[in-house]
């Protein structure tokens, strides 16, 4: 298997001969900190292209196909006008909340990105409470999106915000019983430890019904954390005309649109690093030979394949269903999803007891 | 009618004339509640429904008119009407108590003619501002631009919530007394007159206590330009123009139905092809709105693709109609005496090949959205419609019929070529969400159904007849129904014997309509007052006029 870990190893060694140990760290960590935001905005770049591809596909149009080839320079040229829009004073909004929103959903989304295995040595931190650390700083952005409902002092913000606030801490719970059904199966809370015990047998199939059960959870809660339709109540572009970020003009509202993205590329991320294998190819065992073939396709294109894979259902959902209203909402969580995934929770611990 | 007789036997303050199977009814002022509440509150034969009222400028005394019919025989229309000689401070009995739809009615009266009506507990201007000074519609109007300067400031929220009440005491003296619209503590959220989903400017204000409506109160006229009082200067082959701007989506039946009037008024015989023609062009537009109309609703509810796939299939007749009218949008097609020039060579090919296409298409909307849990579950039990709520608030058209109220015009009075169609009156009885989405695409079929028993049969002969070139109405009023998209249009044409006409009215489908969704909606969500909208499909220039 190629693994990018030469190069990160390379370059580990080739600092370290040259400097310090101490510049040669500080040094890794503004190239990791470069890296993680230039792909960030990249990925948000392509994704965004993306949407517009598949929604038109499902809606029989052509899409974006003017800048560019298919249209690839398109997402670029809206970034470069959002970034040249005028920045809108908003009276009596309250200024210092209002400017701190933004930055608290953004910090939120990329301290989760930071976090995920796109490769052996491809992965920022690797803690060893990698699943905790995953959930606790997905759930800041909440924080920034009631602040942002808060602030701009409008009705329709205010409403979105307090849509979301029960959103997405409804959501979050089925979101992590199902996480803990792998970790159960796994006996780790280390992302790299979950992906390379699943090097013969992905998590679904290690884990069998249960981990199926806990996959189709954890997309249903996964795609209400990202306030994407069917679950975009928040925003509800009918009801509330822009939910909590009507306000926001320019790269500020850039923001928002950057994370919501990032947020659906993350879900699919998470999902496909503790339930379909992270950056482990397709094994079967015993099958010497098709294990091998497997392995000449590089592991950063098993991530990405079937990250973008998960992303694909996600947006296949949201240009297919309409929205739920509120009470439809929680009742899908509080009745139906949390219940089920806490019984999926014991039927794990009776399948890894007797299986 | 005997019954109708005996009825209006049992007043004798009454004049009665008749014509074919309208009765004329004039009362004097101080009997009109009396009169009304005969005719709506008896055992025989209840007028449970009120079309419209028309306001009306003599010159020296100003009235109002009151279009009455039955729902069991629809057929059969009242038209009573009561005149008031003081100009200063004319008043009326209100009839709000009698019909729902009463409301709006009065309150557009008195916004052009000043009337109060007594007892109305809101006598607020509907489509004006407030502070808008004199009564437009009035003939001795003064347009004087000064009198009504452009305004440069926002509408005063105070004025416009406070609701007037006139009423006259035992003295005979006038009292007028205000009322709060909204407790102060109340949270109003404007939806509109900017906001996606108000299908035009409408703007409503709702309170809200948390997510759930409390009391929704309408805005209207922010696209108000004054259609009838400018037909009042146009001449007869001028005003089509104009009603094809009033309701966009089913423009070319509203035209058709004002060329109907005009056409009874000369007893101008117009050919077999340009019925057939007529109904066929109704029918098309028919489909095109309803199309609209389900893929806005389903946009409403956060659909984004089935807006798109309605959109997709209502671009196939907007080319037929480019082809054999010119316009998409307003095809500008019937004129006085027929159509406007013959159909297209192509135009029988390209309809015929639309409406298997159409049934193919109507299969896979079916599947998109009818049977999505998701969607079945948000209509699921929502915004209920009794059927004697909907008559007595004039929600016709689908509306009405997903209640189980049959008012389809093309039944009562077959007009056009709809005689020579067989095709059923959809009716649903369950008056919920539901119904009022179905059927819609079930109305597509029916008119589908007619497209293709006509579209053979186009007899040959002109398309047009010849009229004079300065077309004079001879005096009287004139008034014609037919079954536009939204629901019953109606034209009021009172001639003087002019070439222009001394008032027009149309009465507006969609008026109605968001006056339903002001009852139906409290107790929702803000989510359904969405979706409520969307399945009541009204269009607001239909409203503002």
């Amino acid at each position: 298997m190629f693994h990018l870990e030469i190069i990160t190893k390379w370059l580990d060694e080739f600092l370290r001969t040259y400097l310090l140990d101490g510049w040669a760290l500080f040094i890794e960590f503004v190239l990791i900190g470069v890296a993680i935001l230039a792909a960030y905005a990249v990925l948000a770049l392509i994704l965004i292209w993306l949407e517009r591809k598949v929604c038109a596909f499902f809606q029989c149009r052509l899409g974006p196909n003017r800048v560019g080839p298919f249209g690839l320079l398109q997402s670029v040229a809206d970034m470069i006008k959002i970034l040249l829009k005028e920045l809108i004073k908003i009276n009596k909004v309250d200024p210092f909340l209002f400017r701190t929103a933004m930055f608290l959903v953004i910090i939120a989304s990329i301290c989760t990105f930071g976090a995920l295995p796109f490769d052996k040595g491809i992965q920022a931190v690797d803690f060893n409470i990698g699943v905790f650390y995953l959930l606790a700083v997905s759930s800041l952005g909440v924080v920034g999106i009631l602040i942002a409902g808060w602030s701009s002092n409008n009705k329709y913000t205010l409403i979105g915000a307090m849509r979301s606030g029960a959103q997405l801490i409804s959501y979050e719970l089925s979101c992590g019983l199902a996480l803990m059904t792998i970790v159960m199966l796994s006996g780790s809370l280390q992302l790299s430890e979950i992906v390379a015990q699943q090097s013969y047998a992905w998590n679904i199939f290690r884990g069998g019904i249960p981990a199926i059960i806990a996959l189709i959870i954890y997309l249903i809660a996964g795609h209400a954390e990202t306030n994407r339709g069917p679950f975009d109540l928040p925003e509800a572009e009918s009801e509330l005309t822009a939910g909590y970020h009507t306000e926001y003009s320019g790269i500020q509202f850039g923001f928002f649109y950057l994370a919501e993205y990032l947020n659906m590329f993350i879900i699919a991320a998470i999902a496909s690093t503790l339930f379909l294998g992270g950056w482990m190819p397709f094994h079967i065992p015993g099958w010497a030979g098709f294990n091998a073939v497997m392995d000449l396709i590089p592991p950063v294109i098993w991530f990405f394949g079937k990250t973008f894979a998960c992303i694909f259902l996600a947006l296949w959902v949201r240009w297919t269903m309409p929205r739920l209203r509120i009470d439809q909402l929680l009742n899908l969580e509080w009745k139906i999803l949390m219940p089920l995934s806490l019984i999926n929770i014991i039927l794990m611990a009776l399948w890894i007891i007797y299986v | 009618m005997k019954v109708i007789q005996d009825l209006l036997a049992q007043m004798p303050y009454a004049e009665v004339v008749r014509q074919d199977k309208t009765y004329l009814v004039t009362v004097p002022k101080e009997q009109l509640y009396a009169a009304a509440s005969l005719l709506k509150n008896n055992e025989k034969l209840s007028f449970d429904y009120l079309n419209d009222i028309v306001g009306i400028d003599n010159g020296d005394s100003l009235g109002a008119v009151y279009i009455l019919s039955a729902s069991q025989f629809p057929s059969y229309i009242i038209r009573l009407k009561t005149l008031t000689d003081d100009r200063e401070q004319p008043t009326m009995d209100s009839v709000i108590d009698l019909w729902l739809s009463a409301d709006l009615y009065e309150r557009e009266v008195h916004d052009f003619f000043g009337i109060n009506f007594l007892h109305n507990p809101d006598m607020r201007r509907l489509f004006l501002r407030q502070d808008w000074k004199g009564y437009p519609l009035r003939k001795d109007y003064d347009a004087n631009p000064e009198l009504n300067p452009i305004p440069t400031e926002n509408e005063n929220l105070e004025a416009m919530e406070d609701l007037p009440t006139v009423d006259i005491d035992l003295n005979g003296k006038r009292r007028e007394q205000h009322q709060k619209l909204f407790e102060k503590e109340e949270y109003v959220v404007n939806f509109g007159p900017q906001h996606p989903s108000t299908h035009g400017a409408l703007h409503l204000r709702v309170s809200l206590d948390g997510e759930i409506i409390k009391k929704i109160d309408p805005n209207f006229g922010y696209i108000h330009r004054g259609i009838e009082k400018m037909c009042e200067t146009y001449t007869y082959p001028q005003i089509p123009h104009l009603i094809d701007r009033m309701d966009y989506l089913s423009g070319t039946i509203h035209r058709h139905g004002y060329c109907l009037a005009v056409e009874k008024a000369l007893q101008l015989e117009v050919s077999d092809r340009a019925h057939y023609i007529r109904t066929i062009i109704d029918e098309l537009t028919r489909i095109a709105s309803h199309l609209l109309g389900w893929g806005c609703m389903a946009n409403d509810m956060g659909a984004i693709t089935a807006f798109i796939y309605g959109m997709r299939d209502r671009e196939k007749i907007m080319d037929i109609f480019e082809q054999t009218c010119g316009g998409r949008l307003m095809p500008n097609y019937s004129c006085i005496g027929g159509v406007m020039h013959d159909i297209h060579p192509e135009f029988q090919k390209k309809v015929k090949a639309f409406v298997p296409y159409m049934r193919k298409m109507l299969k896979e909307d079916h599947i998109l959205f009818t049977g999505n849990p998701i969607a079945r579950d948000r209509m699921d039990g929502v915004g209920y419609l009794s059927k004697e709520q909907a008559i007595s608030l004039g929600a016709t058209g689908p509306t009405g019929r997903a209640s189980g109220w049959s008012n389809d015009v093309r039944k009562i009075e077959p007009y056009a070529a709809y005689r020579h169609a067989d095709f059923k009156e959809m009716l649903r009885s369950d008056g919920l969400t539901f119904d009022r989405y179905v059927i819609r695409l079930d109305e597509i079929e029916e008119s589908l159904k007619i497209i293709e028993q006509l579209i053979d049969n186009i007899p040959g002969g002109a398309c047009c007849a010849k009229t004079k070139a300065i077309i004079k109405l001879p005096e009287g009023e004139f008034f014609q129904r037919v079954e536009g998209s939204h629901g019953e249009f109606d034209v009021f044409i009172s001639s003087k014997g002019e070439k222009y006409p001394w008032r027009v009215k149309f009465r507006s489908p969609c008026m109605t309509l968001v006056n339903t969704l002001k009852h139906i909606a409290v107790g929702g969500k803000i989510a359904d007052l969405i979706m409520l909208g969307g399945s009541l499909d009204y269009v607001v220039p239909c409203i503002d006029r």
